[in-house]
């Protein structure tokens, strides 16, 4: 498992390559907990553009980390392209709250977006 | 019923041995020649029933979970046995999104990403006992294709 952190603006983008299960689930929580709390910013981006594999505890990963955003006023989006770890996004209606986009350029502008950021 | 092969593994209710669990299945299975979904939606639902036996199961406990998996034909069947403390409420358990350990992260939809990847899912439970989660899939073969 690799995980690697980056700073853009209000945004952590926190990059993933695991097969995300929930023994991987668990370690990525903790390691993203540490960092959120060094962390001055609002908002996530899940960039799983190297998960090959994730089943349901992704979901949770991901729910839990939203909540945190939320509070922060913030905004939680994901990168990925594998269509069956999308499938088990789809499964749990989550893309209608967390957006899933192709590149972190896309969801940095959702994450980021001006007109948001004047609004808060 | 007799299969025209089959393997069970023990493993420890460890969740590091869930990614070994789910990789065993998927290389017993590729002798089927699956196509690269067909090998990915099961490691998926094995992945989740091995899950569901460590931490709801046995609660983390040391204990044994064992896999079942053999095919008769192109009909795959996979059985996650263990001997924990068994679903009350199957119906319930089997709703999307239920799950008996918010706190934990869990978001409910094991079962349903089961049913979604697999052809059959059942599921046999006891209090006290254990549970069976049983699944089948028709494999189409690469070859076919
Ligand atoms: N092997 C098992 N032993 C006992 N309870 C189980 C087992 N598998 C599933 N359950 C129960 O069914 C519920 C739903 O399971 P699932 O759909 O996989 O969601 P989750 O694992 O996210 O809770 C669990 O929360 C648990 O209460
Ligand atoms: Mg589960």
């Amino acid at each position: 498992m690799k995980m690697k952190f980056q700073k853009k603006e209000l945004t952590l983008i926190v990059s993933i390559s695991a097969e995300v299960d929930h023994h991987i689930a668990e370690e990525c929580r903790e390691k993203i907990e540490k960092e959120l709390d060094k962390f001055q910013g609002k908002s996530i981006i899940f960039d799983f553009s190297d998960v090959t594999f994730m089943d349901s505890s992704g979901i949770g990963m991901v729910i839990g980390r939203y909540k945190y955003t939320l509070a922060q006023g913030g905004r939680t989006a994901i990168v990925c392209r594998n269509e069956k770890v999308k499938q088990i996004f789809q499964l749990s209606a989550l893309f209608q709250l967390i957006p899933c986009y192709d590149t972190i350029g896309e969801a940095l502008k959702y994450t980021n977006q001006e007109g948001f950021l004047n609004e808060i | 019923m007799k299969y025209d092969n089959e393997m069970t593994l023990q493993i420890a209710s460890k969740s590091q041995n869930e990614a070994f669990a789910r990789v065993a299945v998927a290389a017993f299975v590729s002798q089927l020649n699956p196509t690269v979904s067909e090998i990915a939606d099961i490691k998926t639902a094995v992945s989740e029933a091995v899950t569901n036996a460590i931490i709801h199961g046995y609660d983390q406990k040391e204990d044994i979970v064992e896999v079942f998996c053999g095919y008769c034909g192109d009909i795959v069947y996979i059985e996650v046995r263990d001997n924990g403390r068994g679903i009350e409420d199957i119906m319930q358990a089997r709703q999307p999104l239920y799950t008996s350990k918010p706190e934990m992260e869990r978001s409910g939809m094991g079962f349903t990403v089961m049913e979604t990847f697999m052809d059959e899912l059942n599921v046999e439970s006891q209090l006290g006992i254990g549970t069976k989660v049983r699944m089948t899939k028709k494999i189409k073969c690469d070859s076919d294709l």
